[in-house]
């Protein structure tokens, strides 16, 4: 059974804040999921479909969301796969809308990652439970550590250098200047994030995304329904999603799970990469965008860091990314999934202001959860304003 | 007090009845990596199944100890316990000669040393009394 057209992101909301030290995470998932379904025309009466984790949570953390806010969905789905979940629910949720399991489905996230001084990237690596961990966590991994091992293993191989991947820095702060919401929005050069201090060579701080508080809510609901709604509808067109590891020792490092959610999304959507008019791919840090372009096929391996230099990935170039400015300049609050739905629908609705892409009709989102060096998940979306 | 080491504040694993075996054998200051004594299949880290075929029938092979860095990272950050003061270090994946990669520490080496490539041996860090690990070093 084809998904395409089935639902349609229908709400949007991201909350402001950035810091938030007088409130908790389920109030600013709450305040969030307010802002969306206002956004969609609809009331929390409507809410028949749930979607949420996060990093603040326990493992059964949607049980009190639902305590919290008195909902008592008949679907449910708290898929826990790192920062790409929202991007998962958001086709699970589809799935469900077209099977019949319920129509109208809120995804939601917050967290206080900030004002609780989590330290996600260079605290150690949670976790110390699964049989793996007891073959890493003993010689210090950290989050950026993953992810550097990536880089430096792609610069070996391919030639690419600390410009190119300070390039998409660069990029992601001229976008979050037309931001009015991005925390950081004062103009870098390459030179000052080659500049900024080493966290775990060959990344610099500013190839590193920030930690933020914040949130953020999509409503999904099913394109019947949809059409009478207050906004224009975001049609899903097609999903995928996959996991990569050590793979019991063979793994080759540089395929990343977006290689498979991407062909499938593809397929399943029927369209091509000369069809996407702009890209939500999740910038952890500098190297997961360049790895991600090439994994998702939009140049080839080893091409990502000349595909991101020159320009074509700012609003205006040949395949826009990531124009709120990102987890590297305008939020991250521990998992950022949520903000790459919440953009890619703002740019499909013309909602963008000073960054809107022109004449956007079709928009891919591709979350990666987890650490690139070790374990990680990638869901990907295709998503298009286009009835038909 | 002087001369008296710090107590060992990094990670340690969880010996159970699964990987006891090869926690053993490093302690003896011996590599060993597990073969599928039905597919063939060889696998790092050890478990009681073959993940290709689901055999339960496994032998251990003795590893040379010998491989090459494939990526790493030199570590200028990490706030965790027993690392905070052991910076920079130098975290990697070495593949071993026997096809298989294992996350390790690259030591008695500069960081700035270390290169993808570098033919590198095993070293048997005896961190506390009950655990070994195998960490790797420049081949001489």
């Amino acid at each position: 059974m084809s998904l395409i057209r089935k639902a349609a992101i229908v709400g949007a909301w991201e909350h402001p804040t950035r810091f938030a030290p007088n409130k908790t995470m389920f109030q600013i998932m709450a305040e969030s999921a307010r802002g969306a379904l206002a956004d969609a025309g609809l009331t929390i009466k409507d809410v028949d479909g749930l979607c949420t984790t996060g990093v603040g949570m326990g493992w059964m953390g949607l049980l009190g969301f639902c305590d919290y806010l008195n909902l008592t969905p008949s679907f449910v789905d708290s898929t826990a796969i790192g920062g790409s979940s929202f991007v998962a629910h958001t086709a699970h949720a589809a799935a469900a809308i077209a099977a019949g399991l319920c129509e109208t489905v809120l995804i939601v996230y917050g967290s206080t990652a900030a004002s609780q001084r989590f330290a996600i990237g260079t605290g150690g690596v949670a976790g110390g439970g699964e049989p793996c961990d007891q073959y890493e966590l003993p010689f210090g991994p950290t989050t950026v550590g993953s992810y550097a091992m990536i880089a430096q293993r792609h610069m070996h191989d391919y030639g690419t250098t600390p410009e190119q991947l300070a390039e998409v820095a660069v990029i992601a702060r001229q976008h979050a200047a037309m931001n009015p919401e991005a925390k950081y929005r004062e103009p870098i050069t390459v030179a000052d994030v080659l500049a900024s201090r080493m966290v775990s060579a060959p990344l610099h701080l500013l190839d590193c995304c920030m930690i933020s508080d914040g949130g953020g809510a999509i409503v999904v609901t099913s394109a019947a329904r949809a059409r009478d709604l207050k906004k224009a509808p975001v049609y899903l067109l097609g999903a995928g999603e996959a996991v990569r590891h050590a793979a019991r020792g063979v793994r080759d490092f540089l395929d990343i799970a977006a290689a498979q959610s991407g062909q499938l999304a593809f397929e399943r959507a029927g369209v091509s990469h000369r069809d996407i008019d702009m890209a939500m791919i999740y910038d952890s840090f500098t190297i997961t965008v360049i790895a991600t372009l090439e994994n998702l096929g939009f140049c080839k391996p080893g091409e990502g860091g000349a595909f991101v230099s020159g320009g074509r990935i700012r609003f205006d170039g040949e395949l826009p990314l990531n124009t709120d400015g990102g987890g590297l300049s305008s939020n991250h609050p521990g998992m950022r999934g949520m903000f790459l739905l919440i953009e890619a629908t703002r740019q499909l609705r013309g909602e963008a202001g000073a960054r809107q892409v022109r004449d956007c009709r079709t928009a891919l989102v591709h979350g990666t959860g987890g650490n690139l060096g070790t374990r990680h998940s990638g869901a990907t979306l295709i998503l298009s304003n286009q009835a038909g | 007090m002087a001369g008296e080491p710090k107590a060992y504040a990094k990670p340690l694993p969880h010996l159970d009845e699964e990987n006891r075996p090869w926690w053993e054998a490093l302690k003896r200051h011996e590599l060993y990596l597990q073969r599928c004594r039905d597919c063939g299949a060889l696998r790092y880290y050890p478990r009681a199944l073959c993940p290709e075929c689901l055999s339960s029938r496994t032998e251990w092979i003795r590893s040379k100890g010998s491989g090459k860095v494939y990526t790493f990272t030199i570590t200028y950050q990490n706030a965790a316990a027993g690392f905070r003061d052991a910076l920079p270090y130098v975290l990697a994946y070495v593949e071993l000669d026997e096809g298989l990669k294992m996350l390790t520490n690259i030591v008695d080496c500069r960081p700035e040393q270390v290169r993808i490539g570098m033919p590198v041996a095993v070293v048997f860090d005896d961190v506390t009394p009950e655990v070994t690990l195998a960490k790797f070093r420049p081949a001489v």
